[in-house]
């Protein structure tokens, strides 16, 4: 039995050697405060504005267009609640979709409780949302429109050039949280016209609790955390100098040949799709074939339950994620899996295996050995698949 | 998150599969829910529950509360097998995670599911099932 073949990156990843070789200077002898006037200070100012650099190229940004944050939930928050709280005189209405990542969808809920309406946009079963659509909604009172880059469970990219463009002609505030495509599809902020977008580094191979919110430049927002006068008397707060140039380093090496990076993944992730469906009967692939991120795999396994698959997989060493009720902590399998039409049976047998640049050929040829007599397995054991196996035969 | 006794009970699951002549049968809970438990039983003339078996739709605690349920009403009389509560299912199991605490009352419910389908079959008239205690907070039964 393998030790540990990691298929979620989507949760998140290891940490690449040259990140952590760039942070710990700064957790060890660096340690100055940023805004200190002395050497050791300005040392730890100067790789924190490195770091922005790194970031704000990588996205097609100015340096002071890119805040830094503690990941890319702070973003969200701050992104949403800060144009909508800085807006309220203009308007009160909100445009999202139904299937953003919960860092959104409970920041709007609080936004709603606090008087500011907002529009769900439906999406179709690959869980795409129509730009159509997202200017059918638009009122007058319309302050923000945000709509994820790429989705985290079932990896469907969103039209954010359309839809900000959209955005763009109408004079309205466009947010994207790209915390799942970054660094598996080139992004400019300009060509795509994107106002505000939330990233996060341990989805890049870089530390957790660090991330950043891109502004751009005149938008007008409100602060999110207040105190002293880091990150341009935006952001306030002594900042994670390490975790800051750990984001920089993992940004530069996961944007530095995307398309080398995407035609790798997307191949084995291919094969992955590819050989499942042939060797798993009564399985659907969730989210689209085309249009996907590189490393994305979501598949449904009718007649099971995705934790029991979860449990059985690590017994073998593999480590993956599901949509079902059990894994979201709630009664409810995944609002993603619901709002591209699943019936709630079929959500709860989903399972989510995301790749990454360590994922390997071997790992792909582990997981299809052992992934089909753990279904079988589940489905000897389901009170659902009796009549099925009383009435189909199959090998 | 599970304990040893649930991760055992899991991964070697005690009665899993069918009895093609059972006579008693019960099945609770419902797939919208997540969960399916479906308990089979010979039950002998002199109500001794000679063989229980069992298959479920559900997650780990799922599986793992049927199989210790089957295990702990395994050669009892039904009466006996009426008193098994929900609570000493999980005591059997070292606990279970709070969210995971409907799975042992859908176990327990099999079970009288399963006797209350031999009593009907005998023409008993004993009421030992309400339809479903909407243990899981959350659907409508039989949906
Ligand atoms: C789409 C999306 N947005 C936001 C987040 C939250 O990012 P973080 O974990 O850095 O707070 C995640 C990751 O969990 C995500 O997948």
């Amino acid at each position: 039995m393998r030790d540990c073949v990691y298929f979620d990156n989507a949760a998140t990843t290891k940490i690449k050697s040259a990140v952590l070789e760039a942070m710990m200077p700064y957790l060890t002898e660096e340690y100055g405060n940023p805004s200190s006037i002395y050497s050791l200070g300005a040392r730890a100012h100067s790789a924190i504005d490195e770091a922005r650099d790194q970031v704000a190229r990588a996205i097609g940004a100015k340096g002071r267009e890119v805040f830094f944050t503690g990941g890319g939930t702070e973003a969200d928050n701050w992104a949403i609640k800060g144009v909508a709280l800085g807006n309220r005189k203009k308007g009160n209405h909100i445009i999202s979709t139904a299937i953003e990542h919960h860092a959104v969808l409970h920041t709007l809920d609080y936004l709603e409780k606090q008087g500011f309406e907002v529009t769900y946009l439906p999406v179709d079963e690959y869980g795409r949302i129509s730009p159509e659509d997202v200017k059918n909604a638009i009122k007058d009172t319309t302050i923000l429109i945000t709509v994820m880059f790429a989705n985290n469970e079932i990896g469907v990219i969103e039209p954010i050039g359309e839809i900000g463009a959209i955005a763009k002609e109408k004079g309205i505030a466009f947010h994207t949280d790209a915390v799942q495509a970054l660094g598996h599809m080139p992004i400019d902020v300009n060509t795509l016209n994107i106002d505000l977008m939330s990233l996060s580094a341990h989805k890049i191979h870089g530390p957790k609790g660090v991330g950043a919110l891109y502004v751009r430049q005149g938008l007008r927002m409100e602060n999110f955390l207040h105190g002293g006068a880091q990150e341009q008397k935006r952001r306030s707060g002594t900042e994670n100098v390490a975790g800051i140039v750990g984001f920089g380093k993992a940004i530069q090496l996961a944007t530095a040949d995307i398309a080398g990076h995407t035609g790798k993944i997307a191949a084995m992730r291919d094969r992955l799709i590819d050989e499942i469906y042939s060797r798993i009967p009564y399985c659907r692939l969730n989210g689209p074939r085309d249009g996907r991120v590189c490393n994305n795999v979501n598949f449904s396994f009718q007649y099971i339950e995705g934790e029991a698959l979860l449990l059985m997989l690590n017994m073998k060493g593999v480590a993956a994620s599901s949509g079902s009720a059990c894994t979201s902590g709630s009664l409810d399998p995944s609002h993603v899996l619901l709002a591209i039409g699943l019936p709630h049976e079929i959500a709860h047998g989903s399972l989510r295996l995301s790749l990454s640049d360590y994922t390997t050929q071997e790992d792909i040829d582990y997981v299809l050995e052992v992934l089909p007599p753990i279904v079988a397995r589940l489905r000897a054991m389901s009170p659902l698949y009796e009549e099925i196996e009383r009435g189909v035969k199959y090998v | 998150m599970y304990s040893e006794k649930v991760l055992d009970h899991f991964e070697n699951p005690r009665n899993v599969g069918e009895i093609a002549d059972a006579n008693a049968v019960g099945q609770v809970g419902n797939a919208k829910c997540g969960d399916i438990m479906k308990i089979y039983m010979q039950i002998s003339d002199d109500e001794v529950i000679e063989d229980v078996k069992f298959k479920t739709f559900g997650c780990g605690a799922a599986i793992a509360t049927s199989s210790m349920a089957t295990e702990m009403v395994k050669g009892k009389s039904v009466d006996e097998a009426l008193t098994l509560t929900n609570k000493a299912v999980m005591e059997a199991l070292d606990g279970l995670p709070p969210v995971k605490v409907h799975c042992s009352v859908l176990a327990e419910e099999a079970v009288r599911a399963a006797i209350q389908d031999y009593y009907d079959r005998k023409g008993i008239q004993k009421k030992v099932i309400e339809k479903c205690s909407q243990c899981c907070g959350n659907c409508s039964c039989g949906e």
